[in-house]
């Protein structure tokens, strides 16, 4: 049995730690690429710190936009209705009810009109958040589980995982820009070899570098977008974790949670760049889809968690094989 | 010189030490004020409410006079309740949630007062603002347990006390509240 305390800290750790792993995958990434280059044509640290600079750069240019127009560009594009408290009243209950048990800001209530349940929340930090329920979701939950569903995407705006998500993604954009310039590099100035001939001793350690270069070109992007998605699905389970904080009721949330794997439809107006922020991916694939490479983690996995908490046991291969229907 | 400067240094790190240390306490203690205010605000919400709610289910119960009255006095005695303290006032304020479980236990009785749509909308409320209650309580818990952590952990224990700052008390139950509330249908 476990606390909330001790998972919430768990999963920050866990994903500060990560987020630690790309950094460092791109200085040793930068550096590699640095030596490459400016062993043939000058300081090497000096070329290594450059390049990484213009890639953050750019990488920092584009996420600004997102990080002050992005909540309003994701809920358009899901299609979601701002509401006022008349149209919804229970909804906007429960909602304040939560920001209440948070201490933050009442945040804008959206309806977004489709059956698949799910629900997403978007803002830089707590005085500048939305969420958006789906009428699906209102349909098929009781008010308790609707307060631990609000609780868990409360709780994305009140530990920052907008902002923290949008940093390592940065990182790991930075590092796929550095390695599309290094290719193109070396594709057309064979390495710069050419360029320097007085320093012929140490024309092998450049070509060392060199080729560490490549294959890290190839490699770290795939490997930080992987680290990514390990990130995304440490915040999945911290929301999760905070929303017990928040409600002290696992129950209901764990009762939600396994409402929504037994619906199998996919919300239609979410695509990849958006899935990220949903309670539960809303891109269903067949036969339940959860990887290296999913932003949320298998749902049996986040109801065990939650189940750890009250002392209950794990699901078993019956209850799982019911719940998500499979043989 | 240099053993000056050194000295100098290493003052300034630690009055700035004390600065980060102080102003962290400050800001604290402040949210565990504004959680206290919180709690004051969704009382009186609830106080706001209950007339309304009398009027609504009053026409359609007749017999159940004893309960409407029990809620209405109960309400009276919370708000008077307000200036007498916390002990006294969370007393008070107990004592009207169990008046309204026994209304609403009531209520169950009556199908016509189930399907009204003032009286579920009033319910609904009602439900929202004891859930805002407790929700408050547990914020202001929350604030206070981490200004008392912040004032006993180590260095800030060396320095809080002499700044003024005191441990604040968590918000508790009364042992009254851990009854089970009495439904009077007399």
């Amino acid at each position: 049995m476990s606390t909330f305390y001790s998972e919430e800290a768990a999963n920050r750790r866990n994903s500060v730690l990560l987020a630690i792993l790309v950094v460092t995958v791109l200085g040793v990434f930068g550096f590699v690429i640095g030596y490459a280059i400016g062993y043939a044509n000058g300081d090497p640290v000096l070329w290594a710190i450059g390049a990484v600079a213009i890639a953050v750069a750019f990488g920092l240019l584009s996420a600004l936009g997102s990080y002050y127009g992005g909540d309003q560009l994701v809920l358009a594009s899901s299609h979601a209705q701002e509401i006022q408290p008349q149209q919804a009243p229970q909804l906007f209950n429960v909602v304040g009810e939560m920001a209440t048990a948070a201490g933050v800001p009442m945040p804008k209530v959206y309806i977004i009109d489709d059956p698949s349940p799910n629900a997403f929340a978007t803002g830089r930090d707590p005085q500048h958040s939305s969420i958006a329920v789906t009428t699906g979701l209102l349909q098929k939950m009781n008010r308790e589980e609707l307060q631990g569903v609000i609780g868990h995407e409360m709780s994305h705006v009140r530990n920052y995982d907008i902002r923290f998500t949008l940093i390592v993604g940065v990182l790991v954009g930075s590092i796929a820009l550095l390695a599309q310039l290094f290719l193109r590099y070396t594709f057309w100035f064979g390495g710069g070899r050419r360029n320097n001939d007085s320093n012929s001793g140490g024309g092998g350690l450049a070509i060392l570098f060199l080729v560490i270069g490549v294959v890290l070109a190839i490699l770290a992007p795939i490997f930080t977008a992987l680290v990514q998605m390990a990130v995304s699905r440490q915040r999945e389970y911290l929301a999760d974790a905070s929303s017990v904080e928040l409600t002290r009721n696992p129950h209901g949330l764990e009762s939600a949670l396994a409402k929504l794997a037994s619906d199998g439809e996919s919300l239609h107006s979410a695509n990849g760049a958006t899935q990220h922020l949903y309670i539960v991916n809303p891109l269903k694939k067949l036969g339940g889809g959860s990887s290296l490479f999913s932003t949320h983690p298998p749902i049996v996995d986040r109801i065990n968690r939650l189940r750890q908490l009250t002392g209950d046991s794990p699901m078993d291969p019956a209850e799982v094989r019911q719940l998500t229907g499979l043989e | 010189m240099v053993p000056v400067i050194i000295a100098l240094v290493v003052v300034l790190v630690l009055v700035l030490f004390v600065v980060l240390i102080y102003n962290g306490l400050v800001t604290k203690r402040n949210r565990v004020d504004e959680a206290n205010s919180q709690i004051q605000v969704q009382l009186k919400r609830r106080h706001d409410l209950i007339p309304n709610l009398v009027n609504a289910v009053k026409g359609y119960m007749d017999f159940e006079k004893g309960v409407l009255l029990q809620v209405t006095q109960a309400r009276g005695n919370a708000i008077s309740a307000g200036s007498q303290g916390i002990a006294a006032q969370a007393q008070a304020e107990n004592v009207l949630t169990g008046a309204l479980k026994s209304l609403f236990a009531v209520v169950e009785n009556y199908p016509d007062l189930k399907a009204n749509q003032n009286v579920l909308s009033l319910q609904e409320q009602l439900t929202t603002t004891e859930n805002q209650i407790s929700f408050a309580r547990q914020h202001y818990n929350a604030t206070v347990l981490e200004f008392n952590n912040s004032l006993q952990v180590f260095p800030n224990v060396l320095i809080a006390g002499p700044m003024g700052f005191t441990k604040r008390e968590f918000f508790e139950a009364e042992p009254e509240a851990a009854e089970v509330p009495v439904v009077n249908l007399g």
